[in-house]
């Protein structure tokens, strides 16, 4: 099973890699939204309840890694969902692989673009004067729950393409992309959401993952929060991936 | 020895009974299919569109789960034992699904770690592949820059890179220009040469007659007939040869003269007769003196043998080219 896996996620990550189409905007569109939130929104640092922090750009790098996370975990599905459209996933199945190394294949795949995503953000923010309260350590912390992340994301992605079975269907998702975002502590301190939106992000699973990322960029190593990050992406991943085995246990009930 | 004896299965492919019908609507893909597709055989199965043909398919490939009765394929069982199915096929289905964006020897190489071959075989094989299918310059191009026939070339080979033992070919030259299509058929002839099984779907009647050695033809999702492309032939008729007379008023005395040489009756005009002989060519002549003696002058003479089209008028009631000029329009 690790050799396909490894060939399946070897393909994805070109297949990413030479769609442009795909690839620009899991770094320009969150670029685009850095640069406007903290060029316009940097005042926000002084209200009350706002937590003590180097920069307001160490604040919102984690919520410009967690939008292309996302958006990266619905482009995995938009993939999965093309090639069952295409009959690329037909090929697969009447080849001798274990079914879940097409699960498998796209979460490494996930896992390592995630992981390139992450350092992007964190490059463009050293560039842009950004500083990384927990040192070294932090950039590790940063980079591993930034790849797991990554691959929650691309497991709820899948799992909504083998039931959508159209690539449109899961392009159809996109706005949720940024209701989740702004439902969750991303942006902006939990304490100066107003109701019920502060309400709805304490339940938000994307609040933990943008607080673990934020806490080794902005305040250091703070063990609660990154405990706290990568226990809820842990659950995000199990949950997902039973899905999208499930949903792919699904789409081939009708195979052998 | 028998091939049983030896723990070979009989046939490649062996039906029996064989049915999927979809619980929207009821109906029926395919039912009640029996056939046994000897090893080393290729085997046509013929029929328009949406007569099950890719059901079948399907089916045999464990990407559909039968309704009724069983299917072993390469020995094994399709629902039994489908990851030993696997193991032994080589799926060409009819939409070629190959990443444009990724390029042959890469696809061939993807292909080969899903078989499970060696990374060290992995390059002579795909070598020896992309040479028989006449893609040796196009195997680092991007499949997008491809064209149809290549494509549905790339496609074979990737098909073959696990040196299958039965190989399925949905329609594998639909819409292909004729230089791909001979090529395609010079392969399917070198492989059965070599002995693998071909189990090719086609709704081309000449393409059924020149590569199968035995054509099953399907319609509505029941196989309607089964023999070889001569056999099937020889139930509908013997040849015929078609006369157009220059004065239709010698029908009388050509119809009398030609019954030395066979069976001659009116044709569908006042100036036209078949007369039906047993082989064609070799009463051609004799037809010509007769009607020269008498002084009847012809026109215009053909010899036309039995088609698989006639067959499968015979069998169905209506023409295969018809239904596809239906499916056209």
């Amino acid at each position: 099973m690790i050799a396909p896996s490894l060939a399946l996620a070897m393909r994805a990550l070109r297949l990413t890699l030479r769609r442009p189409q795909f690839l620009i905007p899991l770094f320009l569109m969150p670029s685009i939204f850095l640069a406007v939130n903290t060029g316009g929104l940097a005042a926000t640092t002084r209200l009350p309840g706002f937590p003590e922090t180097s920069g307001f750009l160490d604040f919102q790098l984690p919520a410009a890694m967690v939008q292309s996370l996302m958006l990266s975990g619905l482009q995995a599905g938009i993939a999965v969902a093309l090639e069952i459209e295409s009959g690329f996933f037909d090929r697969l199945i009447t080849a001798p692989v274990a079914r879940l190394s097409i699960v498998l294949g796209r979460l490494l795949a996930a896992a390592v673009l995630g992981a390139f995503q992450v350092s992007f953000f964190l490059i463009v923010g050293l560039l842009f004067g950004a500083e990384i309260a927990g040192g070294v350590g932090g950039v590790v912390l940063v980079l591993l729950l930034g790849s797991f992340a990554a691959v929650a994301f691309a497991a709820i992605g899948l799992a909504i393409a083998f039931r959508a079975r159209q690539a449109s269907v899961v392009q159809g998702l996109f706005p949720f992309v940024f209701a989740v975002l702004y439902l969750s502590s991303a942006f902006f301190p939990r304490e100066l959401l107003s109701s019920p939106a502060d309400s709805i992000s304490a339940w938000n699973p994307l609040s933990y993952m943008a607080d673990g990322l934020r806490t080794p960029i902005a305040f250091g190593l703070d063990a609660a929060p990154i405990i706290e990050g990568f226990a809820v992406t842990g659950g995000v991943i199990a949950v997902a991936s039973l899905l999208a085995v499930a949903g792919l246990r699904w789409r081939l009930s009708d195979a052998v | 020895m028998a091939l049983e004896s030896v723990g070979v299965p009989p046939h490649a492919i062996v039906t029996s009974g064989l049915e999927k019908r979809y619980p929207r609507g009821g109906t029926y893909a395919v039912r009640g299919v029996d056939l046994a597709v000897d090893h080393g055989e290729v085997y046509g199965f013929l029929g328009p569109n949406g007569a099950g043909k890719s059901t079948m398919v399907r089916l045999l490939v464990t990407l559909l789960r039968p309704s009724a009765g069983t299917a072993f394929v390469a020995g094994h069982d399709v629902v039994k034992n489908p990851a030993a199915v696997r193991s032994n096929i080589g799926v060409a289905l009819q939409d070629a699904a190959i990443d444009p964006l990724m390029t042959g020897r890469e696809l061939l190489r993807l292909q080969s770690v899903l078989h499970g071959i060696g990374r060290k075989a992995v390059g002579a094989r795909s070598d020896l592949l992309l040479e028989r299918v006449g893609l040796t310059s196009a195997g680092d191009k991007r499949v997008g820059e491809y064209s149809g026939g290549m494509r549905r070339r790339l496609d074979l080979a990737m098909a073959l890179i696990h040196e299958p033992s039965v190989l399925f070919l949905d329609e594998p030259t639909t819409g292909l220009d004729p230089s791909s299509r001979l090529l395609l058929w010079n392969e399917v002839r070198r492989l059965r040469d070599q002995g693998t099984t071909v189990f090719l779907t086609t709704q081309y009647l000449e393409e059924a007659d020149q590569l199968a050695d035995r054509v099953g033809i399907i319609a509505g999702g029941e196989l309607v007939a089964e023999d070889t492309p001569a056999a099937l032939k020889a139930q509908v008729g013997r040849p015929h040869i078609h006369i157009g007379l220059a004065d239709p008023s010698d029908l009388a005395r050509a119809l009398e003269v030609s019954a030395t040489v066979g069976d001659p009756r009116p044709g569908v005009t006042p100036s036209c007769m078949d007369v039906s002989v047993d082989d064609g060519s070799r009463e051609l002549a004799a037809l010509v003196r007769v009607l020269d003696d008498a002084g009847i002058v012809v026109e215009s003479m053909a010899v036309k043998s039995p088609t698989l089209d006639d067959v499968f008028l015979q069998k169905t009631g209506e023409h295969l080219s018809e239904t596809e000029e239906e499916v056209a329009a």
